[in-house]
């Protein structure tokens, strides 16, 4: 699998260079957040603004309303949790075209509780007139900005940065509202979002050799919820829904989940996996994956579990699975 | 034709206000009594603004804004055209709110009928208005958030090439507000010297006296420390109100520290010190009392 070297950065000044309209707003974490090539191509559209969020927000907003579109840059805790009142007044209510491009989305960092955005997604959704996307992979960071800037109002992203795989083939982008289909049929249905999906591709490719198959989706857009790829794998999800999302389980894709099986009267089962309504704490993604049980084995486990059988899979044989990208469903039954 | 003379202008809003706040049972009367000569000062001398491109009589609400609601709109239009040669205007206090729809009645940007509709179900002339609300253009209520916005319009502003000013009114309770000086560090940083901030420093906020709240003196040194051009004068003196704005931009945005008195012109509120932020009426022979002011007024 190809493994792309901070994608956004390079992305970041290629997409912008015939875009006047667009500045660049960052907090202090200009390099960490991969805003640093765009601040020396194009010093006249970079504003540092310190570690100042809630005037952040307002900076951003009155630009926004001047007709320029703001790419904020900073950690996803300090976009979310720290000026949500800002946001939520300054950015949201006038539904501004203010892009808030949040790094280090969950367990993602080692940098511990401060740093971990577990709770972005859910805050986010709350707000009306907010646009919710997540990416899984390099493609996707690369292809965000064009999703993000069709939006008029506000739109978070959970971005990554650094060493990135790329899951998806690069002439298949992120598009709004429109979930990648990596599995169409199988006994249950399988939601995955951000870096979850390269775990659950390990598990459902290592399941489809022992005879388990599950439909799975990939979602970048966590809100608005409503594609219909999506609802339909919920109303008709065979034994039921598994989710597995880098965040808490209260108020991400597994809540989303939750509330149209609901109010469907979707009679199934469905199995949230994710932080469970705990925080976090500094150690390696590996760690932390295995530990809060976000990885690929306790996806193995869960969906055994839902079916009623063992694959005979161990946690050694799920490292071993060779992923390469995904082009489409046909091709993902093939892996 | 409209007279725009500050201090006549200042003492009819202190009527109205007056007026507005006995037929209603209550109101923000001191806040009128302590910003009028500042808000007068502004709209009448200070600022370059158009005429208003707004209904002299307000709309009714048209929603909250969104992907699906092309009504929504701003209150800014009462402020006039937006063009890169005039000013824009700001306000931040938003529970001033009667104060300053008391400003365009008597400025001629909007119909005197139209505080007819105050707090009424469904108006858009809110007791603590909203973007939407005649003269306003951000949503405030949330205190200390508007500097921060007028500073990202005064930033565009400036890449745009526009030479018009952009001047905001605060009140001092927002200067306890960390966003407050999150912004003035932000403002100095990049020298938006096109931004003019207006500051009703009377002393109380809605728990009382100030002092005995939360601190923030010595406001002028702590503005100046930020980087602020920072001139402290009597807010009552439309003549030295008006004086730091003749100085051209000169690097640092400017901030002008208004010390008023939050009774001034109506020494009858002074009995209710310290709790001044709203009033209300408990018996009728205050209401009276009030009544007995107002039949006696002299603009």
């Amino acid at each position: 699998m190809e493994i792309v070297t901070r994608p956004h950065a390079r992305n970041l000044v290629r997409w912008a260079k015939d875009r006047p309209e667009v500045v660049v707003l960052s907090a202090d974490l200009t390099a960490s957040c991969e805003a640093d090539e765009f601040r020396d191509a194009y010093p006249d559209r970079f504003f540092s603004l310190g570690m100042a969020e809630q005037n952040l927000m307002g900076f951003a907003a009155g630009l926004a309303r001047e007709g320029f579109t703001p790419f904020l840059h900073t950690f996803g805790v300090f976009l979310t949790r720290r000026p949500y009142d800002q946001l939520a007044m300054s950015v949201c209510y006038p539904n501004l075209p203010v892009r808030l491009l949040g790094f280090l989305p969950g367990v993602t960092t080692p940098g511990g509780v401060t740093h971990q955005a577990t709770d972005d997604v859910a805050l986010m959704r709350a707000l009306p007139n907010m646009t919710v996307l997540e990416c899984g992979d390099a493609t996707e960071v690369e292809s965000v900005l064009d999703v993000a800037q069709a939006v008029r109002g506000p739109v978070y992203v959970r971005m990554l940065r650094g060493e990135v795989p790329r899951l998806f083939t690069a002439d298949e982008p992120m598009q709004l509202g429109k979930a990648r289909v990596l599995s169409a049929d199988g006994e249950l249905t399988l939601l995955t979002a951000g870096i979850c999906t390269e775990e659950a591709l390990r598990t459902t490719v290592a399941l489809a050799s022992r005879g388990i198959r599950v439909r799975h989706l990939h979602l970048s857009t966590l809100k608005p919820f409503d594609d219909p790829a999506v609802l339909d794998a919920l109303l008709r999800p065979g034994l039921g829904v598994i989710t597995l999302e880098n965040h808490s389980i209260v108020g991400g894709l597994g809540s989303a989940a939750a509330e149209v099986m609901a109010e469907a009267g979707v009679g199934r089962p469905l199995v949230r996996l994710g932080l469970r309504d705990t925080f976090a704490h500094g150690a390696s993604k590996a760690y932390l994956l295995k530990k809060y049980g976000l990885d690929a084995w306790a996806l193995t486990q869960a969906i055994e579990a839902m079916v009623g059988r063992s694959s005979g899979l161990a946690p050694e044989d799920l490292a071993q699975v060779h992923l390469t990208p995904v082009h489409s469903a046909s091709k993902a039954e093939a892996l | 034709m409209t007279d725009l003379d500050p201090q006549r202008l200042a003492q009819r809003i202190r009527r109205r206000v007056l007026d507005h706040t006995i037929r209603n049972g209550g109101g923000y009367l001191s806040q009128a009594c302590s910003s009028a000569e500042i808000l007068a000062t502004l709209y009448g001398r200070v600022m370059r603004l158009g005429d208003s491109v707004a209904p002299m009589v307000p709309g009714p609400f048209q929603g909250v804004p969104g992907p699906h609601n092309p009504h929504a709109h701003t209150g800014s239009g009462y402020n006039g055209p937006k063009a890169p040669e005039l000013d824009r205007f700001f306000f931040s206090p938003v529970h001033y709110s009667l104060v300053l729809y008391s400003v365009l009645i008597e400025t001629g940007r909007m119909a005197p009928e139209g505080l007819a509709q105050f707090n009424q179900d469904g108006s858009t002339v809110e007791l603590i208005g909203a973007e939407h609300s005649p003269g306003i253009e951000v949503t405030a209520g949330s205190l200390a958030q508007t500097l921060s916005q007028a500073g990202g319009v005064a930033l565009a502003r400036r890449l745009k090439g526009d030479t018009g000013r952009t001047w905001i009114f605060m009140s001092d309770g927002e200067f306890q507000e960390g966003q407050t000086w999150e912004a003035l560090q932000a403002l100095a940083y990049w020298k938006l010297d096109r931004v003019g901030v207006y500051v009703d420093v009377n002393g109380y906020q809605c728990d009382g006296k100030m002092d005995g709240i939360m601190n923030i003196e010595p406001l002028a040194d702590r503005c100046r420390a930020f980087g602020a051009d920072v001139h402290e004068v009597d807010g009552h003196d439309v003549e030295a109100l008006t004086a730091p704005t003749r100085k051209p931009p000169d690097g640092k945005p400017l901030v002008v520290l208004a010390r008023t008195d939050p009774c001034h012109g109506i020494e009858l509120l002074r009995d209710r010190t310290p709790k001044l932020h709203y009033l209300r009426f408990k018996t009728d022979a205050e209401r009276k009392a009030y009544e007995a002011v107002l039949a006696a007024w002299q603009d």
